[in-house]
Parts: C-alpha cells; structure tokens; sequence
C-alpha cells in the first residue's frame, strides 16, 4: 500500500498528488510515468512523473477527471492509501546537450512538461514556454513555467485568459520570425501533438512527442501500447512502455494512435456513468 | 500390499462436460477420488531402473510418492514431491508429463502409462484441502539472495534456497506474484486459488515477496548486489509479444495473446462488471498452435464468443500445444483451420463518415492456404503457400500467438549480461551468466517454453546459488 502524503487541487478537474514511494523516486526522472492501481479490483494506469522529492520519498502525479479511475482516485484524500504504484518506467526524455528548446504542453500534459522546462532551466538551457487550455478554469502550473521560461505564452481556446486561440499560432509565428530551436518538447492531446509536428516540419526543428497510449505491465509484456513508425518509408512496430513514451515527431502514426486510442471508449463512457452513480449514492 | 493393476488403460480424469465448461472458467478437469488414485497407483510397477524420474526435469523420486499412495499415505506422498518441487499443483496440472515421466513409463509400452501428472496433482490436492502440516523454515544462513520474476523458474529457485536457509527476496513486477502463472495461464486450466496456496507456502518457509518492483527499473542488478545480496537469479520471462508484420496489426481488435490473457486473468476481465476492458463476444481468430493459442482461443470462447478460430500454417500433427489441450479445445468446439496462415488483418472503414464508430476496428482476416514442403533445420517440415489460394475470415477480433522475444530491461541496465542473438541470457549448464554470481533461468533464457522446464532451470541455478555461496 502506498501513502497519499498530500493533495491539491490546481482547478476543478485537475488533482495534484504526493505518493509515498521511497524507490520510485529515488530514480524518477522527467519523462518517466508510473502505473498505479487505486484498490484491489482497480485498472492498472499510467500517469507521467510531475515531479520527485527524494527527501521525503514521494513522487508528484497530476491528473484530470475523465473516467472511472481517476474519478475513484479523486476520491481518495491526504493519508489515505492506493494499492499499487510501480515504476519509474519507460526512457527519461534525452535533454543533454541541449541549449534552447521550445517546450508546447496542452491542457493536463502541461504537468508532464513543466518538470522537462524546469530540467531544462536548471542546466542551463534557454526555454520557452507554450501552454494552451481550454479556458481560464483550467489553467495549471502557471507561476512553475514562468519561473523556468525565458518567453512564456499562456493559450486559451475561448480567450478567457492569455492570448485565444491554440498552441501552434505562437510556435508558428516563433518559427516565422526566425527562432532558432534545438528541439521542439511537446505533451499534450495527440491532435495537439500532431498538428505541433505539422508545424515545426517546414523549419526543420527537431519535435519530440511523449505518447500515452493504452497499457497494463508496462514493462513491455502485453503489447499493448504498440504503435506505428514510419522510418525511412519503412513502418516500425514500437513499444511506448519500453521504447518510449518519447519519440520523433516526424516518424509517428498519430492518425493510428488516436484510433487505438478510442479502442474502449464505449466502455470508459460506461464505467465512468456507473462510478459516477455510485458515487452519487454514497453521498 | 495391494495387487498392481494391470488394466491397460489409466483411469479416467473426471471433467466437466464441454457444453458445460464452454460456459464457465471453472477448472475443466476435477481431478481422482482417494479410490480412484489408489487404483490409479496400483498399476505403478515400482520399476527398480525408475526410467520416469529420468523424464522428469525436477527429478520428483516418482516411484516412491506413488508407493504411499498406494498405501493411503496421501500427506507422505506429498512430502516425497515436496522435496523435489516447490509448486506440486502446479505441475499435477500444466506439466506436458506425456512427454516427460509419463513418456518413460514402462506400462506405456503395452498400453497405457500410469497418470503421473494426475497422481501428483491428487497429491498436492489432498495436502492442500486437509494438511495442517506448516512447512518447517530452516535455520537462516544469514546470505541474502535475489530472485528477480516470481514466476515457475524464480519460485522454484526460491524455494530451493530458502530450504537450504538463504534468506530469499522475489522482486515482481506486477501487482500479484506467480508470473505466467497468473497472467498467461486461465483459471479453468490452473486456478488462481492454487498458485496463491503454492506462493503462500514458500512465504511460509521465510521467503519474502515484494510486488511491484521492476528490476531494470525500480533497481539494477548491480544495486542489487550493492544492497547486500550475495548471488541473483534472472528468471524474468520472456516478455515482448511477436507479431507478424502483416497489414492491420495495429488495427482495434487486434491483440497479442498475453494482453488477451492478462486483461483475463491478472485483470480479471472475464468477471462480471470488471474495470479492465476486453473486446469479447462476437468471432474471434487466434493465429497460432501452441499452449498459450489454445489457453487465448480457450478464454475467448468462455467470454461468449459465438466462433472461436484457430488459425495455424502446419498440419494438425505439427501443433506444438499439449495433446490434451488440443483435444479439450476442439471438444469445446474450437474451430481449426490449419494450413492456413494470415496475410493481412482487414479494417472497417467507412469513406463517407470519418466519425463512424466502427472505424479502423477488425472486421476480418485474409488468409492463404499452406501445404508442407521440405523438412526444415528442426526437421518440421516447412509450410508453403499455396499460390492463389487466398479467403477471407468474418471475424471482430484477432489474437496473435506467435511467440515472444525477451525482454530487454535487464539486459540493457546490467553491466557484462551477454546475450544471444534471439536476446536470450546465455548461461552454462549450471545457469550462471557471463556476470559473477548472476544466475538465470526460464523464459529470459530460452525464450518461451514450459512450466517444468523453468521450474527445472530453477532448480538447477538454486543448487548453483548454493555451491557459489557455500
């Protein structure tokens, strides 16, 4: 069993948690993700590492709301217990070397990109920021880029708070005016993924996308999380678990990965009906 | 003492009745009576040369046990097997023992041989529902040992040393111990219950468990060793799940043969109401014939499949999985296409609506017809297409079976591990890899095999361990 030593809500869908797990954070490095299972009869799921504090031996996850797992973790409050939490798996994203990057988080995946931004920051790296959401409620995480940000642009679909419109207007504009990026980091929605890459392809930079498909083990046993390659005109079989999550932009089927993606959803629908029900009943 | 039995045929294991268990994921075979069983172990010749223990990869004195049994000494049976194998119920069950002890057996050569494998599992049973015998912990040496998976190899392994006073840690990955004993193999063929009795006992005998721990990961091998272990067993199974590199592979619907059986058995997906989905119902095709095609296609039916395929480019003959699952399979009403092999998984797609649900989910197979042409290097003789022979198969959804390739987290974060070309750990008869005090064994070693056989490489490395350490 595994300790919740602190919670937060950063907006009304997304919950921040400290999970006490000794060596999970000893070797948590940014671009990992663990599993968790919530109890006994719970789905394992994956969550991107937000964060480590190696002192306290707790490793930091954020959230959003969208199913029956995360609205029963949700639940679960300061002191209490989950079953399990597993990791830290997957290959951390490769910063070494680089100089100025341009880090694009969407919505919750900007949990999974600021403590990349502030890797970046802390070695020196010159990092611009661009987070998009989809409207002033929801915006996380603020102040933590700003601090790392040498530019920092805060999107909002509706234009409820920062600039309206989505992530790419800026990066592309960016890219236009002649910035020179070693690489573009980009977490967020596929579709946001994709169109990022789309983006960054007349400029040549190089885009590194963190993928987050479906999975159970997560130590490269199911095959589950496979997804498409293209290299060289060649299509390639890749394991998100244990090749990734991170891979080149440019060589990724996000047209197949999105469709897997949708794999259960008149299930998850479903289930999240049901715990939302039962829920209900329980208050 | 009883007469032998000289019946020519064994007696029969009761089972549930196909159109019964097609329906349920309750053990198919129930196992002998006390009658049965002493029966069954008077047709035992006690042969003095033993030629059985010689086909057992654990070296079970099976004579011996089966003596007691005829005597009715159930619980001293168990303590003979005991002492040969850590997971006895185990291998009652999922043991190939037509090919091991039972091929051996003189009573086989006019007739047929006496049912080892049911023996021991009535053995390993009886112990279970009515011993109240605790296995007695030896005296700790005070050298600590890690064993990495808690599968056959690494239990047994565990086992072995804890016995001779090691202080034994099993490192798991997952959230529940047992390995392929709990996600690959379903319940209707080893329950659940009896692999956690099994795990239980080596607790019991102070071997300690700790489940969620991904070496390669969580720890290396080397920190291992820095953390005060003396000598590690790599029993960590086989790992990435091959496909076939046709078109359609990626497509909704398509699932590796241990995704299928782990969302079933570790998730539990078959239970009703359960929070780990599984695409179910409806046509199913499982491309392959081995053990783990027949467990997928076996599951599938159970999960209310209306058709359940077996595809597979070798004859009936050449099908690598266990006579008895075959023959249970095709009972069940498992359909076989055999000389068959896929060329291409086919989508649904509708042009006119990029929204429609059914979109990029599985709507059928292409297959082409085989036959078989030369030998090959092992001697099977190699499936051939047959040119033009192409046909389509409804199905929703297709289960590859066609074997893995090892994992390579231990390998890539563990300094001075060779392996093979296949990705195998190379070890020396003794199970010691090229890193000092680094042993391994099962499916990290050979790529997928049997049950006994890790449990065997197990054994072997736990009496390696304990020279090394001595």
């Amino acid at each position: 069993m595994y300790r919740i030593s602190d919670k937060k809500e950063l907006n009304p869908s997304v919950v921040e948690l400290d999970i006490e797990a000794p060596l999970v954070a000893n070797k948590a490095k940014p671009g990992q993700f663990i599993i968790l299972r919530v109890d006994e009869e719970g789905e394992r799921v994956p969550f991107t590492v937000a964060g480590v504090n190696k002192e306290n031996g707790t490793v930091k996850i954020i959230y959003q709301i969208v199913g029956a797992t995360t609205k029963k973790l949700s639940m679960k409050e300061k002191g209490d217990y989950i079953a399990d939490f597993v990791g830290p798996l997957g290959v951390a994203t490769k910063i070494d070397g680089l100089k100025k990057v341009c880090i694009v988080g969407g919505g919750v995946g900007c949990a999974i990109a600021m403590p990349i931004a502030k890797a970046l920051f802390e070695m020196g790296a010159e990092v611009t920021s661009i987070i998009g959401f989809r409207n002033k409620d929801l915006v996380i995480l603020e102040e933590e880029f700003d601090k790392c940000s040498k530019n920092l642009f805060i999107m909002t679909d509706d234009g409820t708070y920062g600039e309206k419109g989505n992530v790419t207007m800026p990066l592309k504009k960016l890219l236009e005016e002649g910035e020179k990026f070693d690489e573009i980091i980009t977490i967020g929605p596929l579709i946001m993924m994709k169109f990022v890459t789309q983006t960054a392809r007349p400029f040549g930079v190089p885009v590194t996308v963190s993928m987050n498909p479906i999975m159970i083990d997560g130590t490269g046993m199911c095959g589950g999380c496979r997804l498409t390659l293209n290299i060289d005109g060649k299509k390639v079989t890749k394991f998100a678990c244990v090749d990734g999550p991170d891979f080149d932009g440019y060589q990724v089927d996000f047209d197949e990965a999105m469709s897997r993606g949708r794999m259960y959803g008149e299930f998850e629908r479903h289930a999240y009906e049901e715990s939302c029900n039962l829920f209900k009943k329980g208050e | 003492m009883a007469e032998i039995n000289m019946d020519l045929k064994r007696n029969i294991m009761p089972t549930q009745s196909p159109e019964e268990r097609a329906k349920n994921f309750s053990e198919v075979a129930l196992g002998y009576s006390e009658e049965v069983a002493i029966s069954e172990a008077n047709r035992c010749l006690n042969c003095k040369t033993m030629p059985c223990v010689s086909g057992c990869p654990v070296k079970i004195r099976i004579p011996e046990f089966i003596s007691e049994i005829k005597e009715g000494n159930f619980e001293k049976a168990y303590q003979i097997i005991s002492e040969s194998s850590s997971l006895p119920a185990v291998c009652g069950r999922v043991c190939p023992q037509e090919n091991q002890c039972e091929a051996k057996c003189v009573r086989g050569i006019k007739g047929e041989s006496v049912g080892i494998g049911r023996l021991e599992r009535f053995v390993a049973d009886y112990h279970n529902t009515f011993s109240e015998n605790e296995p007695k912990k030896t005296q700790s040496n005070g050298k600590k040992v890690a064993i990495i998976g808690s599968g056959p190899s690494g239990l047994t392994c565990a086992g072995d040393l804890a016995k001779k006073g090691y202080q034994v840690t099993v490192f798991e990955a997952l959230h529940t111990a047992g390995g392929v004993l709990i996600y690959g193999i379903p319940e209707f063929r080893l329950p659940k219950k009896i692999v956690a009795k099994e795990v239980e006992t080596l607790k019991k005998l102070g071997v300690k468990i700790e489940t969620n721990v991904v070496i390669g990961k969580t720890l290396t091998v080397d920190e291992l060793f820095d953390m005060g272990y003396k000598a590690v067993f790599v029993g960590s199974g086989a790992g990435l799940p091959n496909f076939m590199g046709i078109p359609g592979e990626t497509l909704n619907g398509v699932y590796s043969a241990n995704e299928f059986l782990t969302r079933s058995n570790l998730m539990k997906a078959y239970k009703e109401n359960p929070q780990t989905p599984i695409m179910k119902g409806g046509k199913i095709a499982v491309v392959g014939g081995g053990n783990v095609a027949m467990d997928a296609a076996r599951t599938a039916l159970r999960l209310g499949a209306e058709k359940v395929y077996i595809i597979y480019r070798r004859s009936m003959e050449e099908l690598p999985a266990r006579h008895e699952e075959v023959e249970h399979a095709m009972e069940e009403g498992i359909d076989f296409k055999l000389l068959c092999n896929p060329v291409e998984i086919l989508g649904y797609n509708n042009p006119d609506d990029i929204r429609d649900s059914r979109n990029n989910f599985v709507k059928g197979i292409k297959c082409v017809k085989m036959e078989l042409g030369e030998p090959d290097e092992r001697g099977r003789r190699r499936p051939v297409e047959i040119p033009h022979s192409e046909f389509e198969i409804a199905v929703d959804t297709v289960i590859m079976s066609i074997g893995t390739s090892p994992n390579p987290l231990i390998k890539s974060t563990t300094n001075g591990l060779e392996v093979n070309s296949r990705g195998g750990i190379i070890v020396n008869e003794d199970g010691l890899t090229s890193k000092e005090g680094v042993y391994a064994g099962g499916d990290a070693v050979t790529g997928a095999a049997t049950v006994i056989s890790a449990m065997g490489s197990g054994k072997t490395a736990a009496k390696a361990i304990d020279e090394y350490l001595r």
